[in-house]
């Protein structure tokens, strides 16, 4: 059986033994670790300082590795195939794997070893400048690049004064150029960083202690500080490899081949410590593949590690930055916005049609939606990419990343679709795991489902053969009551949480009574069902209505007792209201009962439903303003409370054209004229941003109203499942929009409008409803055998004077 | 035979609800000893038990799942990020290497009795 010892314990080493294990590794392993602890997630390192614990950061050993921790191997003897610890341990190899990382490179500056000097990488590290801060006021950085950068993050989150010292030009040289560097400096000086650029350090100077009290800069000036971090690069760790005889470059780094193998086919070097082709690699992307295609070799495989990409895309300091592809080509395009901070840059080819590369500072779209086309014909001009974003149906290539959480390219989906003849998005979602996590890639995937020519099924889901919109007629014409006789007459089966909650719209749509009278209540979403919106630990959110966003001194006051006596967390939300987190299921009808008894009702937070009309504040104090925002907005909301929908619906009013209440991002949004008011509709936040489309203009108050009652029948009538009216608008058309709304060509107008009229005819409070129904109040429990003791699995902790879940690791599922 | 005896002999019943608390097609949880256990009752009247924990959450919710059918077989979808559990085996049908606990569950007379061994 061959013994595999492995010298270092960082990421790469970790993920090596993982890929070996997971691979059916027969022989023994043993790791070597000169820390004393496992290996942990170098990458999150500044988030320990923010309090992420050890444990969190560490990676879970496989079970049958043997760990030798605070082990410093000092001495390879390559003849005896042995490798000596510096506390005399001898541990013998058949095979060899350096994973040895690198060491922070501290140049040779006088003062270096003063107390308050530090470098960044090791918990260790993190752990003395920790100390060493709460005696601080200052510090410096000496580096301007990734790394420095993350440092300076750690000192500011520290409470320091931070300066940042950089030998070039501008900050993060490697990866964004001038232009992107100034950008970048707005930004970190925005946050209250001092940015040195063309400076090093000449001396650290020491105050009258000894320890550190200033950074003198080659032009004399002093940075004042305690605490000074070397964050200047790094050196790969080749001592080891160097004594042993081994290859090592000229400025460092173990020579490998291909197969990440030392010059001796017993020693295989992986991670920082490696040289491939006259490259040492920093970044954890590379690092994982060296570790994998080691792993497949010493397995007997061959896998071969190729030059690899280096573009690297994240977020410093809340900033987004990014690079790909090359830094230079024959020609450039800019895109720059000073006031909001945006650097956007792509080199194409010099018959501008090829893309080179991009950097990215402040907003890293394009590296998301352009990477995939490097070395390939743009979709389309550089000017129309970086200004507009490009055409909406880019015609993405099969390497592009569609799902960003599970990580599957376009290509892996039509894979899937071929192969196993798939005709919907579940059966992607099955089969490639994309769209499962957190489901905004979804329309991409049935925009590929659609452009592979499989002809996109429009039923529902196994239950149902229909449409939303057909079962919506099928329901409405033959006046169904209920699921039961629905899909006993029109479908298969009983249901799943696809088609009930659909149903369940419909039934409401068309003023079926409570969502929870008799059978319906079954068809609820959770949300729906306990009138409240769910949250991460099982514990459930209340909005109560603040139409219009406007609120009395006693109302404010009165849900600021209900949320101190029920100990919840409280929230501005976007929609001018107020979110009380944190209430338990058998808390919620106490909770209403407060909230109603005060005045409040139900704001249907929970439901595809009308949300809020929020506001400005209109003529009635605006010196602006021209006609009363908040007045409409009230209207409108009271009037559509508690509409159901096949998503839900959100609308502003604003009391000029300066719009401040941002209507035209709302599914309909109204803008006060000196005449009247103009609607806008199939505006959206969210995934896909779309700016509302003007739909008529200087209405009267009587035709706002009017019009918007059709606009949203027919949208309730129409639209497919979970539908927003924006992508709604964009199917149908706007011109088709317009003439079946307000010329009235389907002659359905009258029916609209009465079916609206029923709708706010027929409203009544859900939450006063139930909390005088016993029947309804059943549900409130936690415990059906002990309806009185909170469900144990529910606690919280303190976090900026309120509570906040404490979650409970998951362990892992997946057998 | 002879080991299906031997289950039920070795199982201890706990009654945790009447027959008429759960309702058609809806869950509820019992809690037995430390255990969250998810009942449901379906269209037909017959009467499941899983774990309430969802596995992909960490939250203890399966209970408050919409129950529903998936080519016959019951199933309930958690009402956190969807997915759907068989109520029969406790698989998870849309990641098959997931799988929550089952319970064995009775009516006597009109009281449910959840079973653990």
């Amino acid at each position: 059986m061959s013994r595999l010892v492995v010298v270092g314990h960082g990421p790469t080493s970790h993920r090596l033994i993982e890929a070996l294990v997971a691979k059916g590794f027969a022989g023994g392993i043993t790791v070597l670790g000169e820390e004393p602890r496992p290996a942990y997630d170098r990458v999150a390192l500044t988030s320990y300082l923010a309090g992420t614990s050890i444990e969190d950061l560490t990676y879970p050993t496989p079970e049958g590795v043997v760990l030798r921790l605070s082990s410093r191997v000092v001495r390879i003897d390559r003849k005896a195939r042995e490798v000596t610890t510096a506390d005399g341990h001898r541990e013998p190899y058949d095979v060899l794997v350096l994973a040895t990382g690198s060491s922070p490179f501290v140049p040779p500056v006088p003062g270096r070893e003063l107390d308050g000097c530090f470098v960044y990488r090791t918990i260790d590290d993190l752990d003395a400048i920790r100390q060493a801060a709460s005696g601080a006021t200052s510090g410096v950085v000496i580096g301007g690049g990734l790394l420095g950068l993350e440092a300076a993050d750690a000192l500011r989150g520290l409470g320091l004064a931070t300066h940042v010292v950089e030998m070039g030009g501008w900050l993060m040289p490697r990866q964004v150029d001038e232009g992107g560097g100034a950008v970048l400096r707005g930004h970190v000086e925005a946050l209250g960083l001092s940015v040195h650029t063309e400076a090093g350090a000449k001396e650290i100077v020491a105050g009258p202690d000894g320890r550190v009290a200033g950074l003198v800069k080659p032009d004399g000036e002093t940075v004042e500080a305690q605490i000074v971090v070397f964050s200047a690069g790094v050196r790969p760790r080749d001592e080891l490899a160097r004594q042993a005889g081994l290859d090592v470059g000229g400025r460092g780094g173990i020579v490998v081949d291909d197969g990440m193998r030392t010059g001796d086919p017993a020693i295989y070097a992986v991670g920082e410590c490696a040289l491939h082709e006259g490259m040492v690699y920093g970044l954890a992307g590379p690092c994982f593949t060296m570790a994998e295609v080691a792993a497949d070799r010493i397995m007997g495989g061959e896998a071969v590690f190729t030059r690899a990409d280096l573009s690297t895309k994240l977020k410093l300091l809340g900033v987004e930055v990014a690079q790909f592809g090359a830094m230079e080509g024959a020609l450039d395009v800019t895109f720059m916005d000073p006031v909001g901070g945006v650097y956007q840059k792509l080199f194409v080819s010099d018959d501008a049609r090829t893309l080179l590369g991009g950097i990215c500072v402040g907003d890293a779209t394009p590296y998301n939606t352009l990477k995939p086309f490097v070395g390939r014909d743009l979709p389309a001009s550089p000017g129309e990419l970086l200004f507009t974003g490009g055409p909406a149906n880019m015609e993405v290539p099969d390497d592009a990343q569609v799902c960003s959480c599970n990580n599957v390219t376009k290509g892996q989906v039509c894979e899937a679709i071929a192969e196993h003849g798939l005709t919907d998005v579940p059966g992607i979602k099955a089969c490639t795991r994309a769209g499962t996590t957190c489901g905004s890639c979804v329309p991409t995937l049935k925009q590929i489902l659609v452009s592979s020519g499989v002809e996109v099924s429009k039923a529902l889901c196994e239950h149902f053969a229909y449409s939303r919109a057909e079962l919506f007629d099928i329901v409405r014409v033959r006046g169904i009551t209920t699921f039961s006789s629905l899909i006993a007459g029109h479908g298969t089966g009983r249901g799943c949480d696809v088609c009930k909650p659909v149903v369940a719209s419909i039934l409401a749509s068309l003023g079926n009574g409570h969502i929870l009278d008799g059978e319906q209540a079954a068809l609820q979403d959770t949300n729906d069902h306990f009138l409240a919106n769910i949250q991460r630990n099982g514990t459930y959110s209340v909005v109560p209505r603040i139409p219009g966003g406007e609120i009395t001194p006693e109302s404010l006051i009165a849900i600021g007792e209900v949320a101190r006596d029920f100990g919840l967390y409280t929230k501005i939300t976007g929609g001018q209201r107020i979110d009380l987190f944190g209430a338990r299921v058998e808390q919620l009808p106490l909770i209403w009962r407060r909230l109603v008894d005060t005045g409040f009702e139900s704001g249907h937070a929970y439901g595809k439903a009308l949300r809020t009309v929020k506001s400005c504040v209109g003529s009635t104090w605006c010196r602006y303003g021209v006609q009363d925002a908040v007045g409409m907005a009230i209207a409108l909301e009271l009037r559509y409370r508690g509409l159901r929908s096949p998503h839900k619906l959100k609308s502003a009013v604003s009391g000029c054209a300066r719009e401040c209440a941002e209507a035209r991002g709302k599914d309909f949004g109204v803008i006060a004229t000196e005449k009247g008011w103009n609607l806008y509709v199939g505006g959206n936040g969210g995934f896909t941003p779309r700016h509302a489309d003007l739909f008529a203009s200087d209405l009267s108050t009587e035709e706002l109203v009017r019009v918007i009652d059709r606009f949203l029948m027919f949208y309730i009538r129409t639209a497919d499942r979970l539908q927003r009216t924006s992508a709604w608008l964009e199917a149908q058309g706007l011109a088709y929009v317009k003439e079946v709304v307000l010329d009235d060509s389907l002659g359905i107008c009258a029916d609209l409008e009465a079916q609206m009229e029923r709708h706010v005819a027929g409203y009544a409070d859900e939450w006063r409803a139930t909390i005088d129904d016993p029947e309804k109040l059943r549900r409130f429990v936690s415990f059906v055998n002990a309806p009185g003791t909170p469900d144990p699995s529910i606690a919280f902790e303190t976090e900026r004077d309120q509570v906040k879940p404490i979650l409970i690791p998951l362990e892992v599922v997946r057998s | 035979m002879t080991a299906l005896r031997e289950d039920l002999e070795t199982i201890r019943w706990t009654p945790v609800c009447s027959y008429t608390d759960l309702l058609p097609e809806r869950g509820a949880c019992a809690l037995v000893g430390d255990r969250q256990i998810a009942l449901f009752r379906a269209f037909d009247g017959s009467l499941f038990a899983i774990g309430n924990l969802d596995p992909f959450s960490g939250a203890h919710v399966l209970s408050r799942g919409i129950v529903g059918t998936r080519s016959a077989e019951p199933v309930v979808a958690s009402p956190m990020h969807k997915q759907v559990f068989s109520l029969v085996t406790g698989v998870c049908l849309d990641d098959p290497a997931v799988a929550v606990p089952t319970y064995p569950i009775r009516v006597t007379g009109t009281t449910v009795e959840v079973g653990s061994r």
